[in-house]
């Protein structure tokens, strides 16, 4: 088949195997040898016929029944020896396999996930994987085997009678031909019928997450029609998919059939005029009888083998993304009497491939202990640039440095143990709360997850928690509001007493309420750390000693909050809604 | 799943405890969830009895006339060749004719079968995939907030899927098993008694390996399934939390959680492999001895002349088709029991009644043009019959056009009075009318034309941004959307986007920041043009130049319509003709703004914390 040129991800997977290439290739004796034994049976049964049975002599016919009981016990064995060697290393090979493309994936930058939904990585690590996993227990192994078994059978025939060995094999090609073209319209009409589904699932997902606003405009009819029509899509598919398959099953059926009513007939007249034996029809009906499988199994192997090869491509597709953020070759280290200075030195970042910066030259310095809010109109960069100071992107020109060193100089590990984040959104494990604050830091203990949590004003409410600190949270666990999803993220961030925070608007989803308890403990957490602020709001602005300006890929301005309130008007139409609310109180 | 051991516990310490599984279910429960989900199947398969009664038919004259195959290979060697031998070769040849026309009988009525079958079963998900997607969407939020929405996901995705795999390899299967081995039973039991009743023999060993087999392979099924899920869960939040998770050096940890899973899943893949093969060999162990006993007793009696030749190789043929189809009860075992599994949680939500139901009998509300009346009359709420009551009895009447905020504590009831307002939830006791008519007997087209609440999660659905804003009015034109878009100032970033409005929005709105997403969710609320509006922190992800535009767009919407805004942000409140402070579920004040700003109650001191906040 036409595979060839991309058969090299399969091949890439050989080095998975090797540990495994001994009980492999014994798995695939045994596969053999069970095939042999199933072909031999019929043999022996000719033998009986022919022999003791035909001759009326009983003498020989212990040792020939006590071969065939032999045959099928040693096939019966063979079946089971194939399956246990293979069950190991197939599993092995795929929780090695996923757990190195997990591992990759941790390393890959927060470009590449942006870029790639979590959909696609998933179904590279579970569906991909067990296909290839189904490729080496099973599909690999009988298509070489199969293969072996129709040959061997078809010469067993023509030794037994060269006329039945003719009409075995005029019934076996069309077979091989028709299952083979079957089966590459068979696995297009499949993968059509997977992005329908695919389809499905994602209108689904959005008609439960969105139900609210559906409920709010009561769209959920309208959504239901759209839904029933792509429902409807899809069952033509499937069904387009049975056909195919009747027709397939149809002559899977017919042509051994019609070979067997044949070779009956031509075999009827051999015994007759004596240049055939009954053995030897009964055993060439019966060889035909188990080469079906053998035969029908060529063509669904072949695509099984094309069908593994594409997910092999898929897989190695993000093995092999290059990750673009790691340690240095020659990392240096960070003073021990560092303070946590943070500067930004003509800071130049652009999206791969996008022709315009984000940011075109970043100058800004958070001297050690000082807390700086960093304001700018929606889709300014904010986000970005605080990014670039734990290194979850790299800058394209510039340079942002802690403690005098570049980020880049250092080891990734000792970068993020200095700085800790949190952002708008805030991310929760489906694990115990504890695991969430400490998110697995094994020097971290409960007194100071607690001391965190005090801090973020969380404590309160993960005691009255079920569990308290042991509490699974998350979405496999209980649900927490917006707040309180916030104040453990922002209590994750405090708790390894980083000399640098940088927060991504974390107080967006917070009411006024928490939001000043939130702001208040902060306070007090700031002092003696450097921290950067993304803030839209005065509220947050006030946390801050000074507040830079970010507009236009540059900072416009830095200073404090009043001084700029007087001196720019950009950081006005940013920040301030005083004057124009005042006249409204006053009307 | 199997009770955890003291290992696995050790390894779940970081998942951390959670509510039993509601699911575990003891065994009278069990047998009703059976009923349950029988109880469906059948009402989804009544309408296709006359199709599924033709399909049994075409099953059963397809397995005689593959039934009678080996007979005839027997009438061959026993009257068709010495026939032959006499020269008279009638016999051999209708022989053969009958053999070839049964094989094309045999084919014919499979492939129709199949297409029959796939039909009916592909008729039967589609039914079931729109049934369940109109009740999650008829049913109440009380019901989507504790049934968390991956779950209310998986029963139309996952375990749709596990039934249509059922139907696709299964069902086919067992009835075409089921009938060979009854055909074959009777047909050897007609051939010769002493060899059918040593072939029935193996029925025994084979009944016990099949018990054995059903039930370790639903045990192993069972582990494989749960830990797979739980390798999917931690394998998607980390790739969904993927800032986090570098940002703080979670990488290790989270390998040596998923190696644990992945391991533990291995096994459990590992040992259902070993069921199936232990399984295997044994069918074909039993199929093997006998066919070597029959052969035995058969020789011997052919060479005493007791037997024909012909009906022992008719034996011989029909012992392998007996056995053959009884390997597939491995693959339809594993499909079944997922199935079933499916249907049960399937039932479970079809069964589920929406708390908040369409009126029978709706009444029409008296014809408007701009706001209408809203009005609280004695309206309680409360969450579930064992949880506090949030709202008592709030009386409070807004006259049509009025624009009402309501400011207080989190945890006021603020939300819930917006909800109730929404019909999201129905009061315990009490009424909430609009313009005099109970929301209960308003229809859910007119009510939701009527009154639009937009909230702080600004839901985007895949789709171009235009096809996003035209959710609050399907029919309306571009020129609409457009003005929709200007007046909530969208209309000069979408212009920015690569393809303006007919940018696609990416999964969940993923390619617009949150205030971006916040404003569409206006301009969506304003193209509906409802004659009440509600606000539940709507403005509160925005930031301060784009909450300006939206506030002053909100200014001249609001002019003649009902509103009621619920915001932390003064700015917000400070735009509506009356304010009301709420307080444990009670109004504490009630006023025009300005009045109470110069008063000394709660409004008067948030107001000064909030200039305070600006200085």
């Amino acid at each position: 088949m036409e595979q060839t040129p991309t058969m090299k991800a399969l091949r890439k997977v050989v080095p998975y195997l090797r540990p495994f290439s001994g009980r492999l290739t014994l798995a695939g004796v045994a596969v053999l040898g069970s095939m042999v034994c199933g072909l031999a049976i019929p043999l022996v049964l000719q033998q009986i016929l022919d022999g003791p049975v035909a001759r009326r002599e009983t003498g020989p016919l212990v040792w020939l029944l006590l071969a065939v009981a032999a045959l099928g016990a040693a096939e019966a064995l063979m079946f089971y020896v194939r399956r246990r060697l293979v069950a190991g290393p197939c599993t092995a090979i795929e929780a090695r396999m996923r757990a190195d493309l997990f591992a990759h994936l941790q390393r890959l930058p927060i470009s590449f996930h942006d870029r790639w939904p979590s959909g696609q990585l998933l179904s590279r690590a579970v569906s991909d994987l067990a296909t290839l996993r189904r490729y080496i227990a099973f599909s690999g192994i009988f298509l070489v085997v199969n293969t072996v078994t129709l040959v061997l059978g078809l010469v067993v025939l023509f030794v037994l009678a060269p006329v039945l060995g003719v009409i075995a094999l005029i019934c076996a090609a069309p077979l091989v031909v028709v299952s083979t073209q079957y089966e590459s319209k068979y696995a297009l009409l499949t993968r059509r019928a997977q992005d329908q589904g695919g389809d499905l699932a994602t209108v689904v997902e959005e008609s439960v997450l969105g139900v609210r606003v559906l409920k709010a405009f009561g769209r959920g009819p309208h959504l239901a029609r759209h839904f029933a029509a792509q429902a409807r899509e899809l069952r033509g598919t499937e069904i387009a998919k049975v056909k195919m398959v009747a027709v397939l099953s149809g002559s899977i059926v017919l042509l051994p059939e019609l070979g067997i009513a044949a070779q009956l007939l031509f075999g009827a007249f051999g015994v007759a005029d004596g240049s055939m034996t009954v053995g030897t029809l009964v055993a060439g009906i019966t060889v035909t009888a188990y080469l079906r499988w053998p035969t029908e199994s060529i063509g669904w192997l072949l695509a099984e083998t094309n069908q593994t090869e594409t997910a092999a491509a898929r897989y190695w597709e993000v093995r092999e993304a290059e990750v673009t953020i790691t340690d240095p070759e020659r990392p240096r280290e960070l003073p021990a009497d560092g303070v946590g200075a943070v500067r930004f030195d003509g800071v130049r970042f652009a999206h791969e491939g996008a022709e315009r910066d984000v940011l075109s030259s970043v100058d800004l310095e958070l001297r050690p202990g000082e807390t700086v809010a960093l304001v700018g109109a929606t889709g300014s960069g904010k986000s970005t640039l605080a990014m670039l100071v734990p290194r979850l992107a790299d800058v394209s020109g510039g340079r942002v440095s802690v403690d005098g060193v570049d980020v880049r100089d250092l080891r990734l590990a000792d970068l993020r143990s200095v700085v800790a984040m949190a952002f708008e959104e805030p991310v929760l494990f489906s694990a115990s709360v504890r695991e969430n604050v400490a998110l697995g830091a094994p020097e971290v203990t409960d007194e100071q997850v607690r001391e965190a949590l005090r801090v973020a004003q969380a404590e309160e409410f993960v005691d009255r928690l079920p569990w308290g600190l042991d509490t699974r949270i998350g979405e496999e666990g209980l649900s927490l509001s917006g707040g309180q999803r916030q104040r453990l993220a922002l209590a994750r961030a405090v708790v390894g007493r980083p000399k640098v925070l940088v927060l991504d608007d974390p107080l967006s989803a917070l009411d006024v309420h928490t939001e000043a308890e939130v702001e208040r403990a902060l306070r007090a957490v700031l002092t003696g750390v450097t921290a950067l602020v993304v803030a839209h709001r005065p509220s947050t602005v006030r946390l801050a000693d000074r507040v830079a300006l970010l507009h236009q890929g540059r900072i416009a301005a830095v200073g404090t909050h009043e001084h700029l309130l007087k001196t720019s008007a950009a950081y006005r139409d940013q920040l301030s809604t005083e004057d124009e609310d005042r006249a409204e109180v006053a009307s | 799943m199997t009770a955890p051991t003291d290992q696995q516990s050790t390894d779940d310490q970081w998942r951390g405890v959670a509510a039993e599984d509601t699911e575990q279910v003891d065994r009278a429960v069990g047998l009703k969830l059976k009923r349950r989900s029988l109880a469906l199947l059948g009402s989804l398969l009544r309408p296709h009895r006359r199709w599924a009664a033709l399909g049994l038919a075409m099953v059963v004259v397809e397995n005689l006339a593959r039934l009678a195959g080996p007979l005839l290979i027997a009438v061959v060697i026993d009257s068709g060749i010495p026939a032959v031998l006499r020269g008279d070769p009638t016999v051999l040849a209708w022989c053969v004719v009958a053999y070839a026309a049964c094989s094309v009988a045999t084919a014919g009525l499979g492939a129709a079968f199949l297409v029959l079958s796939g039909r009916i079963g592909q008729d039967l998900v589609l039914d079931l995939r729109q049934r369940m997607f109109r009740h999650a969407q008829r049913l109440s939020l009380s019901f989507h907030e504790t049934y968390t929405s991956g779950r209310v996901i998986s029963r139309q995705t996952t375990d749709v899927d596990s039934l249509n795999e059922l139907l696709e390899i299964g069902l086919n299967n067992l009835m075409t098993s089921v009938l060979s081995a009854v055909g074959i039973t009777v047909m050897l039991l007609t051939l010769d008694l002493e060899l059918a009743g040593l072939t029935l023999l193996t029925s025994v060993p084979l009944y016990f390996a099949t018990r054995w087999f059903l039930r370790r392979s639903n045990q192993a099924y069972r582990g494989v399934s749960g830990r797979t899920a739980t390798v999917i869960v931690h394998y998607v939040e980390t790739m969904n939390g993927m800032r986090a998770v570098q940002a703080f050096r979670r990488e290790g940890r989270n390998k040596s959680i998923m190696d644990g899973l992945n391991t533990r899943l291995r096994s459990s893949a590992h040992d259902s492999l070993d069921v199936v093969a232990t399984f295997i060999m044994s069918v074909r162990l039993v199929g093997n001895l006998s066919l070597a006993a029959v052969l035995a007793v058969g020789a011997f009696r052919v060479t005493g002349g007791t037997l024909e030749l012909g009906v022992l190789t008719a034996f011989t043929l029909y012992l392998r088709r007996l056995f053959d189809p009884l390997d597939e009860v491995a693959m339809f075992a594993s499909a079944y029991s997922s199935a079933i599994a499916a249907l049960e949680k399937i039932s479970g939500l079809l069964q589920e009644d929406p708390t908040v139901r369409e009126p029978e009998r709706p009444r029409a509300l008296p014809p408007h043009r701009g706001g209408l009346p809203v009005e609280f009359s004695g309206t309680e709420f409360r969450y579930r019959a064992d949880t506090p009551v949030v709202l008592p009895e709030l009386d409070l009447a807004i006259p049509a056009g009025q624009t009402v905020a309501l400011v207080g504590p989190t945890g006021a009831g603020k939300s819930t009075i917006a909800k109730l307002l929404a019909r999201f939830y129905d009061p315990t006791a009490g009424q909430v009318l609009l313009a005099g008519v109970d929301l209960r007997e308003v229809s859910d087209v007119e009510l939701r034309r009527s009154v639009v609440m937009v909230t702080q999660e600004n839901f985007l659905f895949s789709g171009s941004v235009a096809d996003n804003i035209a959710l609050g009015k399907p029919e309306a034109s571009r020129a609409e959307i457009e003005s929709a878009a200007r007046a909530v100032g969208a209309h000069e970033f979408i212009s920015e986007l690569p393809e303006g409005y007919d940018t696609d929005v990416r999964k969940r709105g993923g390619r617009l920041s949150a205030g971006q997403r916040q404003v569409i969710a206006f301009a969506r609320a304003f193209l509906a043009d409802p004659a009440v509006l509600v606000l539940d922190e709507a403005t509160s992800s925005l930031d301060l130049p784009t909450e300006r535009v939206v506030q002053r767009a909100l200014e001249s919407v609001l002019a003649d319509r009902t509103a009621l805004i619920i915001a932390h942000r003064l700015s917000t409140v400070l735009i509506a003709d009356r304010v009301l402070v709420v307080t444990d579920g009670r109004v504490t004040e009630d006023g025009d703004p300005a009045d109470l700003i110069t008063g000394s109650g709660h409004f008067a001191a948030l107001h000064d914390a909030w200039r305070d906040s600006l200085a």
